[in-house]
């Protein structure tokens, strides 16, 4: 099957597939990091209230990661190998970070209440290390992994723009499936994660923009200057309405609480659009392209079998977990 | 340390640890469908009970392998580039569909299987639970195909020193794949067996008389006697198929130097990899050569015919020991616990106590088999392919002992916290009364006339 795909398409396919997961896991994993990252350490009904909301999820979200981290193994081995061992120790921390909240979360819930509260903070700070060890990460990365100073000076931006924009959508998931007092609080949150997120995309993009010519002549040069802009204006306008929409929320009485979530989704997808409209066809930006990096076109096609069938079924039976636990979230009992 | 080493160390920990949670989860997922099916089709609520119980410990043992397999993923490009370099291509689609088609249907529909029975119909329920015994299943299919190749490789073809794919068919069904499945599905089970047993007879222990920890003890006691004999079966051929394809593990298992003709099985020695010999036999004569040729006078291969070939000796000799060793003593156990069953009488104190002492008898088990087979696979990493040391990473061994440092110190607080979780978790159930108040209800819905006093269940 496909044997007429042509080595081209095939990058192009695979590079498709890596980041729809990508940014899935984005999204997905990126709400309930954020939701552990928001967890206060002393308020515990706000703790079991938030870890339920995420109960039913986390599992199939972090399987995005293993998706992605599998699909640039088999499909770009060489970029794997390179980006991973150039990110050797962050990686590692953020495996580590992942461990812990990944074994807290199921700790806590069978543990004696005295330890659920240090199992509680094992999942606060697991989570943070995760989203530091990921936004440093994308700021290497995006460096054309280089480790100089000003990469690592980008590199702690980033690790702070991620965790605040994960901060951000973990607390607009809080305002769609929290109730009362915990729905007030994530109200709060979300209005300031938009500011620091606001800051964050604008520091990031000017970054961008000196770190690589190409990308630069590809933004501020006619015509596709003048299409391009209209990314950025519509990831301000949109933030600028969810900045009013926090603010109106809190007394429409329910009404419109999935707007703040929706459009976190929205300026993900728009700054994801943005970062993959700047470095494609590279795969390490500036040093690597799809092409160079693609691995022997007829196993893909072989696999390729296999994601025509399977990743639809996947979706399928995702959107249908999230229609079967849709509302407001209930206490997290083993039912 | 080198980071050849330090990889090494890293790989085997990460993997070792990985495999204890798997091993548990594959089999009790099926275990979960039955208590499921029971329920449905008895409506004893005390199968219910078993499956929240149960299924908790389920979720745990999920989570662990499902933190330390992200690890895996991650391992293979930073530790070993030369694997997939070499090896990808073969290797990235088997892994491919692991995560495509067992993954995430596992992740997705654990979450039903947990939170979701008040808000699915009761058959989407059970559907899911079913599912996610699939979804192990499915998982353990590719892994163990893709492990059985590295062992066994072929359908394959070498261009400029690297491996293309030829075959696919011939990829997955290679020589020790059907062997190695079945070997392993079983040690699952015996391993979700001896585990289920050995915390119900813990919470016997700890007086607790409810029908749930009895009923749970004789269905795992009964699945245990029934896969033992299976299992030896099943070893016994896939011993055989490794004489065929790789005889230098068979050797290293054996502990036979020389090729002899009726060669002597070793109930023990110390092997001597310098001198070439063993120390302190205890021989039984002719014994390997009956069970590997099924004849007194069979040849046997020694590990001189592959100088400079052959695994290391001591571990492989040695695991294979315990590894059989915890066989027969999981065959004793269960036909002694299966005997009392069978003659309706309750286990003695002492009878409970091994069961207890059992209860993770299985994970010692399957990685002495595991380390038989990976280190008999040296010193190649893909058998006659690709040799261990040439698919070793660059990177500085400072970083590696920081990584393997921290993996160590975590990984060895997550296992005493499982296992005292596991047995906190068995002492509370002592104390919970265990019925709920949709339990109640649903009983009454059903009108059932036979409900059970709850005090005593």
């Amino acid at each position: 099957m496909f044997e007429n795909v042509s080595a081209e398409m095939l990058g192009n396919i695979y590079v498709g597939l890596l980041g729809l997961s990508v940014l899935l896991y984005a999204i997905l994993d990126g709400y309930d990091l954020g939701v552990g990252v928001l967890i206060p350490p002393r308020t515990e009904a706000f703790r079991d209230d938030m870890i339920a909301s995420i109960g039913p999820y986390w599992d199939a979200n972090e399987t995005w990661l293993v998706l992605a981290i599998g699909l640039l193994l088999i499909a770009f081995p060489e970029a794997h190998s390179e980006f991973l061992q150039t990110l050797y120790l962050p990686a590692t921390f953020m495996l580590l970070g992942l461990i812990l909240r990944g074994v807290a979360f199921d700790f806590r819930a069978k543990v004696v209440q005295v330890k659920k509260r240090k199992w509680d903070l094992v999942f606060k700070y697991g989570s943070l290390l995760t989203t530091l060890a990921q936004g440093y990460m994308l700021g290497i990365y995006v460096t054309g992994l280089r480790t100089d100073i000003w990469a690592q000076g980008f590199a702690l931006l980033a690790a702070f723009g991620v965790t605040a924009a994960y901060a951000f959508i973990g607390s607009c998931w809080l305002i769609l499936k929290g109730e009362g007092e915990l729905q007030q609080k994530a109200y709060y949150w979300a209005r300031r994660g938009l500011g620091v997120l606001a800051v964050g995309i604008v520091a990031v993009s000017i970054a961008n923009l000196t770190l690589h010519d190409d990308v630069r002549d590809l933004w501020l040069s006619a015509p596709w200057g003048y299409v391009l802009f209209a990314i950025p204006l519509a990831c301000f306008a949109l933030l600028a309405l969810c900045g009013v929409l926090l603010k109106k929320l809190p007394d429409a009485h329910g009404k419109g609480e999935w707007l703040p979530f929706f459009i976190a989704l929205l300026v993900f997808l728009l700054c994801f659009t943005a970062f993959g409209i700047s470095y494609y066809p590279f795969i390490i930006p500036g040093q690597m392209t799809v092409m160079d990096a693609l691995s022997d076109a007829s196993s893909l096609r072989f696999l390729l079998v296999g994601v025509v069938i399977v990743v639809p079924i996947i979706l399928a039976y995702t959107a249908m977990v999230y229609k079967i636990f849709s509302g407001k979230s209930e206490k997290l009992s083993y039912y | 340390m080198d980071a050849f080493l330090l990889s090494r160390l890293q790989f085997a920990l990460n993997i070792s640890f990985h495999i204890l949670f798997p091993t548990i989860t594959m089999a009790m997922g099926w275990f979960l469908f039955y208590f499921k099916l029971r329920s449905n089709i008895s409506g004893h609520p005390v199968w219910m009970r078993m499956y929240r119980f149960w299924v908790r410990v389920f979720a745990l043992s999920f989570a662990l392998g499902v933190v330390s397999g992200v690890t895996m993923s991650f391992q293979f490009g930073t530790n070993w580039p030369g694997f997939m370099e070499k090896v990808g291509n073969v290797a990235g689609p088997l892994l491919g569909y692991e995560v495509l088609t067992a993954f995430f249907l596992e992740a997705t529909f654990l979450g039903i299987m947990l939170f979701g029975i008040r808000r699915v119909p009761n058959w989407l329920h059970t559907a899911s639970t079913l599912i996610v015994a699939l979804g192990t299943t499915t998982s353990a299919f590719w892994i163990l195909a893709l492990n059985s190749w590295m062992q066994t490789p072929q359908g394959f073809e070498v261009v400029d020193g690297v491996v293309y794919a030829t075959n696919w068919k011939e990829i997955i069904f290679n020589p020790s794949f059907p062997y190695r499945f079945v070997h392993m599905m079983l040690a699952s089970g015996l391993t979700a067996s001896f585990l289920i047993a050995g915390l119900s007879a813990y919470r016997m222990l700890k007086g607790d008389d409810k029908l749930a920890p009895k009923l749970a003890l004789k269905t795992a006691t009964y699945t245990a006697a029934v896969l033992i004999p299976l299992q030896i079966f099943a070893g016994d051929m896939h011993g055989l198929n490794t004489l065929e394809h790789q005889p230098q593990k068979v050797a290293a298992m054996e502990g036979l130097w020389e090729t002899t003709e009726g060669a002597p099985l070793l109930l023990f020695a110390i092997p001597d990899e310098e001198s070439k010999e063993n120390h302190f036999e205890v021989p039984i004569p002719y014994g390997a050569s009956l069970i590997l040729t099924h004849e007194l006078k069979g040849e046997i291969k020694g590990l001189n015919e592959f100088e400079g070939e052959h695994p290391p000796v001591a571990p492989v000799f040695f695991g294979f020991r315990v590894m059989v060793g915890m066989g027969v003593l999981m065959l004793a156990v269960s036909w002694l616990g299966s005997l009392y069953l069978m003659r309706n009488k309750d286990f003695p104190v002492w009878l409970k106590r091994t069961f207890a002492g059992m209860a993770f008898s299985g994970w010692i088990a399957t990685l002495a088999g595991w380390y038989v087979t990976e280190i008999g696979r040296q010193p190649y990493l893909v058998s006659g392919v690709l040799r261990t040391a040439d698919a070793v990473t660059q990177l500085p061994p400072a970083n590696i002992a920081l990584s393997f440092t921290l993996y160590l110190v975590i990984y060895t607080v997550l296992l005493i916290a499982y296992m005292g979780t596991l047995m906190l978790m068995c002492r509370r159930a002592v104390e919970i009364e265990e019925i709920t108040t949709e339990e109640r209800e649903v009983t009454k819905a059903k009108m059932q006339p036979t409900d059970p006093d709850p005090s005593t269940v």
